[in-house]
């Protein structure tokens, strides 16, 4: 533990790991930027030392030194937005992929709705089509990107520790390990968690929420800032919906009260029933 | 919890102009947020103490204003308060809304010396 801040020295951090294609060798890294309990966003950009010798980038332990100089306070208007920094870095990813020609998908559900299996299925189907490229976010594990791996797609894995959801920073830094062949597809599996990925712009040129039959048709209007974001509302598990009481039309009725613009696709990830119509969705993304 | 990683972006944010402005302290920071921007305030005040802790911030006054969501229908033009994004229009009741107001997310302005 630093004492000065309280932070863990191996806990709550970013791990990014680079497996699939030729590269197996498991990487890790300490990152400077995400120390989620205490912090440490303020020193952005700036390697975080866990010694803090003296109260560098500490500004207040030096105040009382200097209290003659700031006997009166003042007004800064700053009007800016709080999510100024993740979105200006979104839209540095967003400018990298459109250079690039590169598409990415940002998929979103809550944990189990089938978005792996959904990736699983698509990228054995289509590898010959369409290069491709994978992002896995989970709070912990390895275990999305070696199914990924399995396939011998290129994937990386965040591991956000405590993090609920995937950022903007941290997909720069997962596409720099990953390098993106140009015109080439990007997924990007975001943390299972249909509430906080919402408010986090990735620089994805669309956004994919799933929902699987098992989970209850008033998903969308329960989390409607994540149906609200979408462009592509994908209904998962459609094989089992014999055994669940699941209205499809209610669904999607609920959640065009969220969305009006939102498309919508049926499909069994496992089985592949309706997934023709998510590969020509993809196809046709793909072109614009 | 994203509050949390909204906070900290408020912290970065306010450490910043503080640095910049050559104050080393923040009496009252004065913030937007609209109902319907997805933030719990439960939630925000739950993370803040431990947040703010050793920033500039430690201490300060944080004033919030809630910006009530409006939403415009898009097929009768009408406008009205809305308290969920998935209301539907009072006049006509049609769900083909979009929002105006209540989506914001900001710092306003820092008090600091
Ligand atoms: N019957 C059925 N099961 C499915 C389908 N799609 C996924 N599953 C099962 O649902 C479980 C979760 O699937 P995953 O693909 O791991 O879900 P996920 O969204 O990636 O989960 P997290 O990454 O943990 O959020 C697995 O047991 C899958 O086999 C489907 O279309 N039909
Ligand atoms: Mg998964
Ligand atoms: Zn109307």
């Amino acid at each position: 533990m630093c004492g000065t801040c309280g932070c863990g020295e191996n806990l709550d951090v970013i791990t990014i790991t680079l497996l699939g294609d030729k590269v197996k060798n498991e990487e890790k890294e300490m990152v400077e930027n995400y120390f989620l309990k205490n912090d440490h966003h303020h020193h952005y950009g700036k390697v975080h030392h866990h010694h803090h010798g003296n109260s560098l980038g500490h500004a207040h332990e030096t105040e009382h030194d200097h209290t003659h100089e700031h006997l009166s306070s003042k007004v800064i208007q700053v009007e800016q937005d709080i999510l100024h920094q993740n979105d200006l870095l979104a839209e540095r990813n967003r400018g990298y992929f459109e250079a690039k020609n590169i598409v990415a998908f940002n998929l979103v559900s809550s944990p189990g709705s089938g978005k792996t299996s959904l990736l699983e299925h698509t990228l054995d189907t289509l590898k010959d089509q369409f290069h491709f490229s994978v992002i896995e976010g989970d709070q912990q594990t390895l275990n999305d990107a070696n199914r990924i791996a399995r396939l011998e797609i290129p994937v990386v894995q965040i591991n956000t520790g405590k993090a609920c959801h995937l950022d903007a920073a941290m997909v720069i830094r997962a596409v720099k390990k990953l390098n993106p062949k140009s015109d080439s597809i990007l997924f990007i599996e975001n943390v299972g968690n249909l509430v906080c990925p919402a408010m986090f712009d990735l620089g994805e040129t669309k956004r994919v929420v799933i929902m699987s039959v098992t989970e209850g048709e008033d998903k969308a209007i329960k989390y409607p800032d994540m149906f609200h974001s979408a462009h592509l509302c994908i209904i998962n598990k459609i094989d089992l919906l014999p055994y669940v009481d699941f209205n499809v039309e209610k669904a999607k009725a609920y959640a065009m009260q969220v969305n009006h613009h939102l498309e919508f696709i049926e499909l069994s990830a496992t089985k592949g029933t309706g997934i023709e119509q998510w590969y020509n969705w993809i196809a046709k993304n793909k072109r614009i | 919890m994203h509050e949390l990683s909204v906070v900290m972006s408020i912290v970065e944010m306010a450490e910043e102009k503080t640095r910049q402005h050559g104050a080393t302290n923040v009496e009252q920071i004065n913030i937007d947020i609209g109902c319907l921007a997805g933030i719990e305030f439960g939630a925000l005040d739950f993370v803040w103490e431990a947040a703010v802790k050793d920033s500039v911030l430690e201490g300060a006054e944080r004033i919030i204003h809630k910006i009530p969501g409006r939403g415009k229908c898009s097929v009768c033009g009408n406008q009205f308060q809305m308290n969920n994004i998935f209301d539907s229009c009072p006049t006509c009741q049609s769900y083909q809304n979009e929002v105006i107001t209540g989506q914001e997310l900001i710092v306003k302005s820092l008090i600091v010396n």
